[in-house]
């Protein structure tokens, strides 16, 4: 057996597959629910229910949607230019730091509507800088990124820890390893009052289409797609691949970090050690379900979050446990990148 | 090559054989035999199925219908080793060494049983001292490989066939890599195997070795054989009309009018990437409306000049001068800028991008300018406009401007990089192997361009492996050995064996 590629792959191959990944793991699920001692519609039922059958409970899924957008544009960004950022989480706490750091007071002579964007953006800074290094370091000396970025996963978390045990940590807070909450003015209000929907899912929204923009539109999508295609092509075309790279690391960073700001800034109202369940690793799920498209990206993250929403409300309702939601999602991931090559590859016999 | 022995009998016998590749027939019923004794060629523009032949004689594809027969045997279809074990010996373009073991450690290699390894060592080193007296085939066994030419590596090919007592050679392009006089060196050995007994098929492309070496002739044609000739009952117009399918005509470039100089390098020197020689104090003037043609055998820092011309890399020593100006801060992008047009050597890995689209290779040099882009904003009907102009005036075959390029063949890529080059209108233009692997339609075609860009009064700098094909287009001509610049010589001044013998590495030194 071996694969040849497909020419042009029609629409019904780039849609059935993916369709039959999502069909496949679904009956998967099913099964696991069998073995778990419950009934699978009624447990399928529940999940649907709980992510989406209600207002509220939509709304906790877009909320949840939220950081997952960013994570996941962040990664879908850096992978089309074949640029590995497994370092989204890292990035992710450098954009909630800096929100931190920002929004306690130090600013607080500035008015709201400029404390806001002046947070965002100097989160994007910070996340851009965290990516920048080991952008630099394969540029100039061909050092993997994975390993780089991967690892600095580790160093953040462990900084942030050593932050909240010191200099950062709130003397109102009962001993709990956590920062000071932010003023009332550093706070992303609530689009519907009452409700945890924060408007930065709103801006995840304008993110989103921005990047398509730039994908589609600008000379730096087009520079980013060529080098992630053939670098030597672009190379040799006069593409300044460099360059190009260290931008798209910027605007990745810049990306993950937002998802640190809005969670804090938007929802948590302080940085703790936990604030992120993975939201970095899990954009890279979200940006590959996608096939790395900012509009699929939105679609996705809110598919992912959903997932786990739905499956934390019918865990207590059926007595499933929680982790058949990351259950489903690997299985939906590996079903999907199968999908992916079978569209784009024929397997053949001999 | 005259056959006095009697024995006429048949060594392989082809029948039939059809390999279909969904709709495409590589191969559509080819029958032939070869005799004992007897050198056939070959013949077959690139794609014409001579590949997918050997593939199938050799147990790497299965064939749809027909089989193979090696002296009276039929060879079981699709099991590699069949016919080795049969004694059929290959010798591929790309030649299969270990660079870091001696001559008699790769003949040997996979031939002695691991038991008993470094046994009979003797009694092979005198076989193969044996077989490289009687076909003159003179290497050191003991010496590695990584220290030996690519003329001598190719014998170490040879041999090793010939230990594994094959009766039946293939020689896949194998004058590719050589010069003129190792050629010749080669052919002799071929003619001392055959006076043994031995069989041979030649694959090539170059008429005139065919015309020399072979008894008979077999020329594909999109998979067909559509010709069995005795050589010397033809001759090479006939073959390349045979090949082609069309009367060709030769390209005969008129008398040039040399202009000023546009590009001067004075001593420049860049340094050795791996195996790949860098330049050695090279001195060279491209001049306006003269095409300067690069000799030399592959890998001998042609690849450094052009990489030089194409701005991805800078010279360490020495000064380069485009029309006057010295260069500084060297790149890809500034190269284009001094209008130079670069035809890269693989057009498939460097001169386009496989998944891009016509009109985002069309415009890869020139995107971050009007008219194909604004303030960062890129202007896609300004750049498809310009593509479907491309498309219409160099005859690109496409179904249109969306298509992606990995879908068209390699002469309609070379014609939209043409376009892409000539287009942006460049003073200079650098074509390195601007026609390998195409079929002579579009050779001919490419060729044709680079003369009227010369006539329009570019300079340009012709690289290619293929000394015939030097000697047609360059008004002068220079050879590179070693990173190593000849003298300019001029049309006509000297034959191919005496550039052979530059090519070769002589003369340098009393030319300095």
């Amino acid at each position: 057996m071996r694969l040849e590629p497909v020419a042009n792959p029609t629409l019904g191959r780039s849609i059935g597959f993916p369709a039959a990944a999502l069909a496949l793991t679904v009956v998967v699920a099913s099964l696991l629910t069998l073995l778990a001692g419950a009934n699978p519609f009624e447990t399928l039922g529940l999940i649907l229910a709980g992510a989406a059958g209600s207002k509220f409970a939509l709304l906790e899924t877009l909320n949840r949607a939220t950081p997952l957008i960013f994570t996941g544009l962040a990664v879908a960004v850096a992978f089309r230019a074949k640029l590995w950022n497994i370092g989204a989480e890292a990035q992710f706490y450098a954009g909630a730091l800096m929100a931190v750091l920002l929004g306690t007071g130090a600013l607080g002579f500035l008015p709201w509507f400029v404390l806001v964007p002046v947070m965002a953006a100097g989160a994007m800074l910070a996340g851009a800088l965290m990516l920048l290094g080991p952008v630099v370091l394969k540029v100039r000396l061909g050092v993997d990124e994975v390993v780089t970025t991967l690892l600095l996963n580790f160093i953040m978390l462990l900084f942030i820890s050593m932050l909240l045990e010191g200099p950062l940590k709130d003397p109102m807070g009962m001993g709990w390893p956590k920062s000071e909450p932010l003023d009332q003015a550093a706070r992303l209000p609530r689009i519907v009052d009452g409700l945890r929907l924060h408007w930065g899912f709103g801006i995840a929204l304008i993110s989103a289409g921005m990047i398509w923009v730039i994908q589609a539109r600008t000379t730096l999508g087009y520079e980013i797609r060529a080098v992630g295609q053939n670098p030597q092509a672009a190379r040799f075309a006069g593409v300044p691949v460099a360059r190009v790279l260290i931008k798209t690391a910027l605007l990745s960073g810049g990306l993950a970090a937002l998802a640190g700001w809005s969670e804090v800034a938007g929802l948590k109202g302080n940085l703790t050690l936990d604030i992120s369940p993975g939201f970095g690793y899990t954009g890279i799920i979200v940006a590959m379900l996608a096939l790395l498209h900012p509009g699929g990206v939105v679609v996705s993250a809110i598919f992912v979050a959903g997932i786990f929403v739905g499956a934390d409300s019918m865990s207590r309702a059926a007595e499933v446990p929680t982790y058949i939601a990351d259950i489903l999602l690997a299985t939906a991931l590996l079903f999907m990148v199968l999908a992916i090559l079978l569209t784009r590859f024929r397997v053949v016999r001999g | 090559m005259t056959n006095t022995r009697e024995a006429q009998d048949t060594v392989l016998r082809l029948s039939g054989i059809t390999k279909r590749f969904g709709a495409l027939t590589a191969n559509d019923a080819i029958s032939f035999e070869l005799k004992r004794g007897e050198v056939i060629a070959l013949l077959g523009e690139n794609g014409a199925g001579k590949t997918t032949l050997m593939n199938i004689l050799f147990g790497h594809y299965t064939a749809d219908e027909g089989k193979v027969e090696v002296f009276g045997q039929p060879l079981p279809p699709g099991a590699p080793g069949a016919a080795l074990a049969a004694g059929v010996g290959m010798v591929h373009q790309h030649f299969t060494l270990a660079d870091n073991m001696s001559v008699l450690d790769n003949i040997l290699l996979g031939t002695e049983p691991l038991w008993r390894l470094g046994m009979g060592r003797g009694a092979a080193r005198r076989k193969v001292e044996t077989l490289a007296r009687d076909f003159g085939l003179v290497v050191d066994p003991d010496a590695k490989i990584g220290a030996l030419s690519v003329g001598e590596r190719q014998r170490v090919e040879i041999l090793k066939a010939l230990y594994r007592d094959a009766r039946i050679l293939i020689l896949d392009e194998p004058t590719a890599v050589l010069t003129p006089q190792e050629t010749d060196a080669l052919f002799e050995t071929l003619r001392k195997a055959v006076a043994q007994g031995l069989s041979i098929i030649f694959i090539s492309h170059k008429l005139h070795e065919v015309m020399s070496i072979s008894s008979r002739v077999l020329v594909l044609r999109h998979g067909r054989l559509v010709g069995e000739v005795k050589t010397d009952e033809t001759d090479r117009h006939r073959l390349a009309e045979l090949m082609v399918g069309a009367e060709i005509t030769a390209v005969a470039p008129s008398e040039a009018t040399p202009g000023d100089v546009l590009l001067r390098l004075s001593g420049v020197s860049t340094p050795a990437q791996g195996n790949r020689p860098g330049l050695n104090s090279v001195d060279l003037d491209l001049r306006a409306g003269q095409i300067t043609g690069l000799a030399g055998v592959s890998g001998n820092g042609q690849g450094a000049l052009a990489d030089l011309l194409s701005g991805l890399e800078a010279p360490t020593e020495g000064e380069m001068d485009v029309a006057g100006v010295r260069v500084r801060g060297w790149s890809p992008r500034t190269a284009v800028a001094h209008g130079i047009g670069r035809i890269p050597e693989d057009r498939h890995r460097t001169g386009t991008i496989a998944d891009f689209t016509l009109t985002e290779n069309a415009v890869l040099e020139g995107y971050m300018k009007p008219p194909f882009s604004s303030r960062g904003w890129m202007d896609w009907s300004g750049a498809e406009r310009h593509t479907a102009e491309i498309i219409d005036k160099y005859d690109v075959r496409c179904p249109g401007p969306d298509t992606r390029i990995r879908l068209l063949s390699g002469g309609n890529m070379q014609k939209l990089i043409l376009g892409r080059v000539f287009e942006a209108g460049p003073n200079i233009i650098l074509a390195n192997q601007p026609v390998r692997g195409l079929d002579i339609g579009a050779v001919t075609y490419v060729q044709e361009q680079l003369i009227a860009a010369r006539d329009a009064g570019a300079a340009v700098l012709l690289i290619s492996e293929d000394l015939d094909e030097v000697l047609a287009l360059s008004d002068v001509i220079r050879v590179m050995s070693e990173g190593r610049l000849s003298p300019e010589f001029a049309r006509g001044s000297m034959t191919p064996a005496e550039l052979g013998v530059w090519m070769a590495g002589q003369g340098f030194e009393d030319a300095a």
